[in-house]
């Protein structure tokens, strides 16, 4: 059933695979195949991807210089606004769970489907929804709230498309809450006979983790902008001051969804570097269950701590002292991924194709990041630093450098298995490097900027900032380059790479057990599940065995 | 901080600050800061630099072609335990380092000048207590505790500034204080740093810090009408407050005489601290601040007064010290009490 | 909390024979039966935990702005009626009821009898909305509802009818300003809820339909269960509902 790829032998597609199964739009539009729904996935977060990468090339254009000479204020706030919303809700909370989850899960767990189909299509065509709602928002002149709608000026100081993006973040909301849902009652209910927990591959355990903050956080988010939009239509004054409301209490509401949303961000990446570095160190990942159990602690104190992005907002000094300690309890299970990645790394067998590239990219700027994150948990350096270029500075580090890393590592390393064929490794490496060198160069001087007190948000600034606010743009277009070549050679590779074969890594997973790109129902048969994860052993054995493929 | 020499940390400053890359420190609480940045720096430090070292040795001594065969290791539980309880640990003394800071920012000393900022959009005025009124700039001496009262006419806005290392939210509905000694005479970024709507950039001024004498030559020189407890208590009059808060035995209010800074008992039973936001609160809300033996027939001046006035009158009901002030104020405002209407009763309409 | 191990499955040729005999209503990706109805219940009890957390945010606001305003709460508490609350929440539990003897039906194979349940249970639940409805136009005409019209003169200057009938006592008109946000809590969460409820009897219709043609009563039931668990929860948040808003201070 499986054959590793070995240089000398021809490889060709298999027959019958679940592209040609059915032809016609309408067996994509009305698929429940959950590989086509990724791919349906892949194509609309790229898409959107590249839209919120055109706001930050605009927003970086504008502040070269120190005057506000591009655009006019107003513009300026409405394209950092789209940036957020667009980056976070159309890109980062599904990139790795909708494309890389909703393909890879049934197959690693060894089943055939998630388990409910239907509403895996579903959470695609709400998210198309909510997407639609943003691009009707910009069209009709944008809104300029900034991603975090704060009241009282979304609800009564701006007159720009509040309630239309509400009304997207909203449904995109349940597209999300959808995607967490069908993955824990998968996880739960369909594992092949003898996939036991401990037995699963670590990105399965991370998806699940982040998959209960999608099913428990997003909701509340939801009943936020419910409210935000009860308030600005009907001037409810649940949150305005002059009508015996609180502010604050919005901020409550979006912040306890809005934390565990940056776990929901970042921990399926977690789970592809799992992989990545598992397999390009031919090594079990070190100390298997603390990491799965890292994934699952993450999530739950993920949602003891969001106060800390309002230490400054007229919180008593003893809840901010209760919030700052929870925040230093949750880095720690992060620190305890970072090291035993590295240690996974010891007395292994290190190759550097381009996902262990990204892999090692993701450390340095997950590290980095992390660390940046204790500086704006730890309350008296948050006074200084909080609302300034230092936020920016680190959570571009964390998403960009870390979550978006993780999702081209895991893009590279499942391509072969998504598309049945290889990229061109050359320049695939390149474009790895230039992304690395181009990010460091946008955001690293963004960090010095916040400590001097430039603040966020800000359309013109102090020319004394702009050297280094030049360097940040130059280094932007430099990522914009290290991104745009990617799409590029996997488009081209879809059509033209060399053929990959079933296991072209020859890593462990039942993923890599069966043909390239699979069949529409993955397996012919259940396997049943003898051996642990990561089991380089069994593979070897496996291999000497070799039988043919089908198809 | 104190274990650093004094001269090294003086030439590590002026370094630093002049190579553009590092803020001034013009305040009392700046090198606090600096000194939590810097342990901070250097613990993220030497986190990536294991982290690099380990990662790349290893890249180099297992490489494919020098290790070719893995090795397969479980885990050690001794690691883990490492790894946990050292990061763990120094986030633990950047906790209480950082808590430590932050108490000392959000707790002035007792005897800090009070200005009052308002923030609006987009614009923060700032109100002295001799009735000198500043727009995006502030005056202040150097070497005294400085107390900011905030609050905001409109949305959130953020007073920060970072040559002093300090920041706080303008909030909507409520007062927030800051403070601060200046330690440096010069000219600093006031930024506004909570989004607040189109000219959030232009929301900026300065921070002039003066020598004391500078200082007063610019009071001397600003004032061009009252102070504002002369204003407050013209609005006391305006506003028929003195119609209830007179110091007759028979009032309907209680007397305001020492009311700041002192303890009230109210009809719920309970009793508060009186200071600058319940005195707000008890004008835009009175119902709910009650005092004992009191009915609560106090109206409600939300929207009848800015937040410039209540400030004024706020300022005017911390200079009450005695009932014969409160009859001063009886004395000159008598006849504008004369010509106006009856006070408010209960049960009349009020619009809310 | 679930068991890893799934029977075997079958091999090709045994396959080929048992597809025809497997239920119509086994999806191909699941093995079992029973491997789909525990997948179906479960999914049906996360989304109701989903819809707890949602529900959840109005609760937390609830909280806060009764504790801070709470004689303005009880105040407008009162303007509400008790007994048509009461029946509503009788009528809501009967719903409850009724939804239990259709599984009970579909379970026994009484077609008949699953329809006529579904049926009461839509007649229920159209009775609570009439209701519901006539409450909302009593608190329009009354000017109680938040926004532009909204008046506070019920609480300044209650009439000595609805001083002695409702025992409204009159607020100071700063404290009756609050009453709004206790309106505003009131139509939300009653609305939000109002809406599942509309929701339920969309789908209840649907499945009534089907079950009229025997769809349910053929030994596949998960639907109905897994609708009865929905039902019931939505019969649960409404027990919350009525007496955090309809009976605060009512001993008074």
């Amino acid at each position: 059933m499986s054959s590793a790829a070995t240089p000398e032998q021809e490889l060709t597609l298999p027959k019958r695979n679940f592209y040609n199964t059915e032809y016609g739009l309408l067996s994509w539009l009305l698929t429940g195949d959950h590989k086509r729904i990724a791919m349906l996935y892949l194509f609309s977060i790229t898409f959107f991807f590249f839209v919120g990468g055109a706001m930050a090339g605009l927003i970086r254009l504008e502040l070269l210089t120190p005057l506000p000479d591009l655009m006019a204020s107003d513009t300026y706030n409405k394209v950092f606004t789209l940036h957020g919303i667009v980056m976070i809700f159309l890109f980062l909370v599904p990139s790795v769970p909708a494309t890389l989850g909703n393909f890879l899960i049934p197959i690693m767990i060894g089943a055939k489907d998630l388990a409910f189909p239907k509403i895996n299509l579903l959470s695609w065509y709400l998210y198309i929804a909510g997407a639609s709602c943003f691009v009707i928002s910009m069209v009709n002149g944008g809104v300029d709230t900034g991603w975090t709608f704060t009241t009282p000026l979304s609800t009564h100081y701006v007159n720009t498309n509040v309630l239309t993006t509400g009304i997207g973040v909203f449904i995109a909301g349940f597209s999300s809450v959808f995607t967490g849902l069908n993955f824990i009652v998968t996880i739960h209910r369909m594992r092949a006979p003898g996939m036991t927990w401990f037995r699963l591959p670590l990105f399965v355990w991370a998806n699940y983790a982040a998959s209960i903050l999608m099913v428990l956080g997003t909701p509340v988010l939801a009943i936020a902008i419910v409210l935000v939009a009860l308030e600005r239509a009907f001037g409810i004054g649940v949150f305005d001051p002059t009508k015996g409301g609180d502010p604050l209490l919005f901020q409550h509401l979006f912040w306890f969804y809005s934390h565990p949303a940056v776990y929901i961000m970042i921990l399926p990446g977690m789970g592809v570097i799992s992989e990545v570095i598992s397999t390009f160190s031919r090594k079990r990942v070190f100390g298997y269950a603390a990491v799965a159990f890292s994934s699952v602690a993450i999530a739950v104190f993920g949602f003891f701590v969001w106060a800390h992005h309002m230490y400054i907002m007229g919180l008593s000094n003893y809840s901010a002292l209760v919030f700052s300690l929870l925040t230093m309890l949750v880095a720690v299970p992060s620190a305890i991924k970072i090291f035993n990645w590295s240690a996974t790394l010891y007395k292994g067998s290190i190759s550097f194709d381009t996902p262990m590239l990204y892999a090692f990219g993701f450390i340095g700027l997950f590290t980095i990041g992390g660390l940046t994150g204790v500086f704006l948990g730890s309350l008296g350096t948050d006074i200084h630093l909080t609302e300034t270029y230092f936020i920016v500075a680190h959570f571009h580090f964390v998403m960009v450098g870390g979550m978006l890393m993780a999702f081209l590592a895991g893009i590279h390393f499942w391509w072969p298995k998504m598309t049945g064929r290889m990229y061109p490794e050359g320049l695939s490496k390149v474009a790895a490097v230039i992304t690395f060198v181009g990010f460091i160069f946008t955001f690293f001087p963004q960090f010095i900027l916040g400590y001097l007190g430039m603040p966020r948000r800000y359309h013109a600034y102090p020319p004394e900032f702009q050297v280094l606010n030049v360097l940040s743009t130059a280094g932007a277009t430099v990522l914009g380059i290290g991104y745009l070549i990617p799409i590029l050679y996997l488009a081209w590779s879809v059509k033209y790479g060399k053929v990959a074969g079933s296991n072209p890594w020859n890593a462990t997973g039942l993923e890599w057990q069966i043909q390239s790109p699979p069949l529409t129902e993955n397996f012919t048969e259940i396997p049943e599940v003898d051996h642990e994860a990561y089991d380089y052993e069994w593979l070897e054995h496996k291999n000497r065995q070799e039988v043919k493929s089908i198809g | 901080m104190s274990h650093i020499s004094p001269v090294l940390w003086q030439f590590l400053e002026k370094w630093l600050a002049n190579s553009s890359l590092f803020p001034a420190e013009a305040s009392t609480i700046a090198p606090y800061t600096d000194a939590l940045y810097f342990f901070l720096i250097l613990i993220s430090l030497i986190g990536l630099v294991i982290v690099a070292l380990l990662v790349g040795t290893f890249s180099v001594l297992y490489n494919k072609r020098r290790h070719p065969v893995a090795v397969q290791i479980e885990g050690s539980t001794l690691l883990e335990a490492t790894w946990t309880i050292i990061p763990l640990g120094l986030f633990l003394i950047a906790f209480v380092w950082g808590a430590l800071l932050y108490f000392r920012i959000y707790n002035p000393p007792p005897n800090a000048m009070n200005i009052y900022i308002v923030g609006k959009q987009w614009m923060w005025k700032a109100e002295h207590p001799g009735g000198q009124h500043e727009i995006n700039a502030l005056h202040i001496p150097i070497g005294r505790p400085i107390q900011l009262t905030l609050i905001s006419q409109d949305v959130f806005h953020s007073f920060s500034i970072p040559a002093f290392r300090v920041k706080r939210e303008a909030i909507p509905g409520r007062y927030t204080t800051v403070w601060f000694q200046a330690t440096k005479v010069g000219s600093y970024h006031l930024f506004c740093t909570q989004y607040c709507g189109t000219a959030h950039s232009a929301m900026i001024g300065e921070i002039i810090v003066q020598t004391p004498e500078d200082y007063q030559a610019w009071l001397a020189s600003s004032v061009s009408g009252a102070s504002l407890a002369q204003n407050g208590e013209r609005l006391f009059a305006t506003l028929s407050c003195n119609a209830c808060h007179n110091a007759n035995p028979d009032s309907r209010g209680p007397s305001l005489a020492n009311v700041y800074g002192s303890k009230l008992q109210l009809v719920t039973g309970g009793s508060v601290q009186v200071d600058d936001g319940y005195l707000r609160d008890a004008i835009l809300n009175p119902s709910m601040h009650v005092t004992a033996g009191y009915a609560p027939i106090m109206p409600t001046y939300q929207g009848q007064i800015s937040e410039e006035g209540i400030i004024s009158l706020v300022e005017y009901i911390k200079t009450l010290d005695s009932n014969y002030r409160v009859q001063q104020t009886l004395n000159t405002t008598e006849i504008q009490n004369q010509k106006q209407a009856p006070a408010t009763a209960p049960g009349t309409t009020v619009k809310p | 909390m679930d068991s890893p191990v799934i029977p075997t499955p079958p091999t090709p040729a045994v396959e080929q024979a048992a597809h025809a005999a497997h239920p119509a209503h086994l999806r191909h990706h699941f093995e079992t039966v029973e491997q789909q109805k525990e997948a179906a219940s479960f999914g049906m009890w996360l989304f109701l935990l989903t819809e707890i957390m949602f529900f959840g945010g109005m609760f937390a606001a609830y909280l806060i702005y009764r504790n801070w305003y709470f004689a303005a709460f009880a105040d407008a508490s009162k303007t509400l009626s008790i007994w048509l609350g009461g029946i509503n929440t009788l009528v809501l539990i009967t719903s409850s009821f009724t939804m239990a003897m259709g599984v009970w039906c579909a379970e026994t194979r009484r077609r008949r009898g699953l329809v006529l349940s579904l049926a009461l249970t839509i007649l229920l639940g159209i009775s609570f909305l009439g209701i519901k409805y006539n409450e909302y136009s009593e608190k329009f005409e009354k000017h109680h509802v938040p926004g532009a019209s909204f008046s506070v003169e019920t609480f300044v200057n209650p009439t000595a009818d609805e001083m002695k009938n409702e025992k409204i006592v009159a607020l100071a008109p700063d404290l009756a300003a609050k009453t709004e946000i206790y309106f505003s809590l009131y139509f939300a969460m009653t609305g939000m809820h109002a809406l599942h409820m509309v929701i339920g009897i969309g789908i209840l219709t649907v499945l009534l339909i089907k079950a009229w043609g025997g769809a349910y009563t053929n030994g596949h039931m998960t639907t109905i269960e897994n609708f009865g668990l929905y039902w019931h929860f939505v019969d649960i948040v409404w027990i919350f509902l009525f007496p955090l808003l309809y009976l605060i201070s009512r001993h008074v």
